[in-house]
């Protein structure tokens, strides 16, 4: 480098470093809270939701383990730089932890282009042999130069919030503003790339450009992460946020949103927590705070959430059991086909067509009520209808839903189903009003 | 009949060419005896050859099953795996208080087998694609690990650096007395481990054979692939806590990855696979002990590095699968292809002169403004260009498939006329095949035909021209040369 360049560019970094611990100053005064909880916590939050922003897409285009690739990556660059630079500065370090990540990533993609190698195998390569030369080099450093135990290379693996200067404030800021301008500008080619890569190329999108981009976010958030979060689990804070807020929603401006939102609380949260806990690595503690958002997310969330999907696949069983109960009961009495139901489901059906008035027991025994026979008439019709379909239009039905959800008279054109109709009546194959009610003991 | 071929076929495989593997153990032998010599000059032998001993067992054992983990493309699940043992290890180290033994093996088995059941159940039930649950999944649990081993390090002795990164000069000082000799204590869990992986192997070995090639095969022939992939991640996860005192929880992964990738860029037989991971552990055990001696670095770190370095040469030098020898078989075929060329234009201007001084003018008008003209060709060479064209006519002079005239220029020998008549029907041939069967029009069956022309011998040209019933005409109405 230039020997004027780098005292100059020194000179600015501290300016702009003194500026900011300023500023934070006042605000933590105006707060009433120490500094340097205000910092930490202003750089975690920060650092969690650029990092929920750009993990959202990060994870839907499936580059989750290549962040992770990046960061193992980075630790050799970033000792290589306190070698060079001989001190700890920060942003030189970076650079360098920039620069391996990025070298690592290129090793990948080379790997799997020109060697037989697959790219789990080649992922896995570039991160342990970068990871073991930076423990190398690290250990080189504080074993051989006197700097070597200032250099805070430890705090490099696992994360620590007492090592975060202004300067690393100044560095998340300014990268989170980069790098959300460009979402906000590109955000409708982001959302194409993500979800259809091939069409968008076939509509003439700058594919390669735009995975591009994405990556080179995905690294400059790792890389600035490392401080705070560390090697080991800064792909963690990538990843969590996006697969959590996946679980809230079909949208991705919504997704993009929580999954900022996810990550800077799980950044405020962790942080917070290893502060108070002085001897507790930063890293680790914002991934066991996002773990548990995740886990929540995946157990809580309405729709795709476990317990919901669980009382969706419960209530439709029950959907299908009354409408097999109330069928029987149409067409057959009361007790045909008991052997043929599992033990308890009649039961359960039962209780569950009663609540819904399809069935009462009268004196006479159990029967259907008015309503529970209208209801049977028109699930046997529409099973037919279903039937029907999709052996003269399989077609039509692929497309338009599945027989246990919707009903057909819905979906369906109408003159498809007009036409249907009429051919099933003409055949005798359509559920035809009962005229007579079948006598409640009359089947015994 | 077959497909339009619109890319050269590759060329037969050669009868198997074993110049490269002899090469190979050659240097693999001079390696270990170089590194033998390394060990034996640096430290103190004792110590020395123990933590050697300590390093190349345990790898060996990450190696071996590290190959199975190559083969089915889960290298990552073993790089989850060996992180999610965290907590596992430091549960078990709490209630026995020792980093070895059944109970810690025991726990980490559970734990491995757990992160593959959480990232198949996040997949499976919850719609997290693969690689984000595993994400999820592995750093989730190793965080849990680093906590439960920074909150337990005060009451007891267990260190993070050293669950981290591995111990392994501390490892080979803890000893305990085995029939009299003094034998290094975690020498003996790492023993067991290899035996236990050559064993697990060695009883499976059809089976895991079969599910790793073909999972869907060996589930329609009734092996239980599930069954197979559970047992080996329990391995990989014993292997991997066997190992994590030696080399730690993080870089364990490179020994478990790095020998196998290595390994399968050297052979295609899962057996020699197997062979060569152990040879690359080991002497990653012994380069890796050396250099981190001799410069004072972090053994296990340097072991990662010397496994990654011989990948590095793996990539470039292996015998049949290296990228030289890809690139050295593709410059001497570019370079057979550029020569032939020059003999079939030599071969046509001759055919050309000849039918002007048989005086059919008209066949000579024809011929010419059908053959792309060489020289509007040559005239549009780039430097590269005309520095292979010249190569090429420097190996056909020194093949004697040609000669130069008194003012420089090449003309073909007997020989060279020979060869160029069979490119030249090889060239007419397929153009009439081309013709006859795929009704291609006439201006497309020249470009294929010049691609074609280097690759149909002998055997084939006789086999297209009993298909064709003999021809002596090409579609452009130029005469087929006699074989």
């Amino acid at each position: 480098m230039h020997k004027h360049l780098l005292p100059l560019a020194d000179s600015l970094v501290d300016a702009i470093s003194h500026r900011t611990l300023l500023l934070v100053q006042h605000a933590a005064h105006a707060l009433g809270v120490e500094y340097n909880t205000l910092l930490v916590l202003m750089t975690a939050a920060l650092l969690g939701g650029l990092s929920g922003v750009i993990g959202c897409f990060a994870v839907l285009r499936r580059r989750a383990l290549v962040g992770d690739a990046l960061a193992h990556a980075a630790l050799p660059g970033l000792c290589l730089a306190f070698l060079v630079a001989g001190v700890r500065s920060v942003p030189v370090m970076l650079l360098g932890a920039l620069a391996s990540g990025v070298l690592g990533i290129l090793v990948i993609v080379a790997l799997r282009r020109w060697t037989r190698i697959k790219e789990d195998a080649a992922i896995g390569i570039v991160l342990s042999v970068f990871f073991g030369a930076g423990i190398v080099l690290s250990s080189w450093i504080q074993n051989s130069t006197v700097t070597g135990n200032k250099a805070g290379l430890d705090s490099y693996i696992l994360g620590k919030t007492s090592g975060i200067q202004a300067i690393d404030l100044v560095v998340v800021a300014v990268a989170s503003l980069i790098c959300i301008a460009i979402v906000a500008a590109a955000f409708k080619e982001f959302r194409l790339v993500t979800f259809d890569a091939p069409f968008a190329r076939a509509q003439g999108w700058p594919t390669a450009l735009v995975d591009l981009t994405l990556l080179g976010m995905i690294a400059v958030v790792v890389v600035i992460g490392l401080p705070t979060v560390g090697v080991v689990l800064m792909a963690a804070l990538l990843i969590i946020p996006g697969a959590a807020a996946r679980f809230w929603t079909e949208r991705l401006s919504v997704m993009t949103l929580l999954s900022a939102a996810i990550g800077l609380t799980v950044g405020i949260v962790g942080a917070a927590a290893s502060a108070k806990i002085d001897r507790l690595p930063t890293g680790p503690i914002i991934v066991l705070v996002g773990t548990a958002v995740f886990l929540i997310s995946a157990t809580m969330a309405p729709r795709r959430g476990a317990i919901s999907r669980w009382l969706q696949g419960r209530r439709f069983a029950r959907r299908i059991a009354v409408r097999r109960l109330i069928g029987e009961l149409y067409e057959a009495g009361p007790d045909t086909n008991r052997d043929a139901w599992r033990a308890g489901e009649r039961r359960a059906a039962w209780s569950e067509a009663r609540r819904r008035g399809y069935v009462e027991s009268s004196p006479h025994g159990n029967q259907l009520t008015d309503s529970g026979r209208a209801a049977a008439l028109a699930a046997l019709r529409d099973e037919r209808l279903w039937q029907t379909v999709l052996v003269e239009y399989p077609e039509l039905a692929v497309g338009a839903a599945d027989p246990f959800h919707a009903v057909a008279a819905d979906v369906l054109p109408k003159s498809v189903v007009d036409e249907l109709v009429a051919r099933l009546q003409a055949a005798g194959r359509w559920p035809e009003e009962l005229r007579t009610l079948v006598s409640p003991g009359g089947s015994r | 009949m077959n497909a339009p071929l619109d890319k050269p076929m590759p060329p037969l495989p050669a009868r198997r060419d074993v110049r490269g593997d002899v090469a190979l153990f050659a240097v693999v032998a001079s390696l270990l005896a170089v590194g033998v010599a390394l060990v034996v000059r640096l430290g103190s032998p004792q110590l020395s050859w123990w933590t050697v001993a300590l390093a190349a067992t345990c790898s060996s054992s990450c190696g071996l099953v590290g190959c199975y983990l190559v083969l089915r493309k889960m290298s990552l699940l073993g790089d989850a795996i060996s992180h999610a043992v965290l907590p596992g290890i430091a549960l078990a180290f709490f209630f026995t208080g020792q980093i070895t033994g059944l109970p810690i093996l025991l726990g980490a088995m559970a734990l491995g087998v757990l992160t593959t059941l959480l990232t198949q159940t996040l997949r499976d039930y919850g719609n997290v694609p693969e690689d984000t649950g595993m994400g999820v999944v592995y750093t989730g649990l190793f965080a849990a690990g680093v906590i439960m081993v920074q909150l337990g390090a005060r009451q007891v002795d267990l260190d993070p650096g050293c669950v981290l990164y591995g111990l392994l000069d501390f490892a080979a000082l803890d000893t305990t007395s085995v029939f009299g000799v003094e034998v290094p204590r975690s020498m003996l869990t790492l023993g067991v481990a290899l035996a236990l992986t050559v064993a697990f192997i060695a009883a499976f070995w059809k089976e895991l054979k079969i599910t790793s090639f073909d999972a869907g095969l060996a589930t329609a022939m009734g092996y239980r692939a599930m069954l197979v992939h559970y047992l080996l991640m329990a391995v990989v996860a014993g292997v991997t806590v066997a190992s994590f005192e030696a080399v730690g929880s993080i870089l364990v992964v490179a020994m478990l990855i790095v020998p196998g990738a290595t390994a399968h860029l050297l052979t295609d037989r899962l057996g020699w696979m197997l062979v060569w991971s152990v040879v690359v552990s080991v002497l990653s055990a012994l380069y890796g002990f050396a250099i981190s001696s001799w410069l004072n670095v972090s053994v296990a770190g340097m072991m990662a590095v010397v496994a990654g370095a011989q990948f590095a040469l793996a990539v470039f030098l292996a015998p049949r699968h290296g990228l030289l020898v890809k690139w050295v078989s593709s410059v001497r075929l570019a370079m057979r292809i550029v020569g032939e060329d020059i003999v079939a234009r030599l071969y046509r201007s001759e055919e050309v002169a000849a039918a002007g001084a048989g005086g059919s003018s008209m066949a000579v008008t024809s011929t010419a403004a059908a053959v792309p003209s060489p020289a509007s060709r040559e005239h549009r060479a780039t430097v590269w260009g005309r520095l292979r064209r010249a190569w090429a006519a420097w190996g056909l002079v020194n093949s004697g498939l040609a000669r130069r005239t008194a003012d420089g220029e090449l003309q073909l020998t007997a020989a060279g006329r020979q060869t160029g008549r069979s490119i030249v029907r090889a060239h007419r041939l397929w153009e009439s095949y081309l013709e006859r069967h795929f009704e291609l029009p006439l201006d497309h069956v020249h470009e294929p035909a010049e691609r074609m022309e280097h690759f149909l011998g002998p055997e084939l040209q006789t086999q297209l021209a009993e298909q064709l019933a003999e021809p002596v005409q090409d579609p452009h109405g130029r005469s087929i040369p006699p074989s």
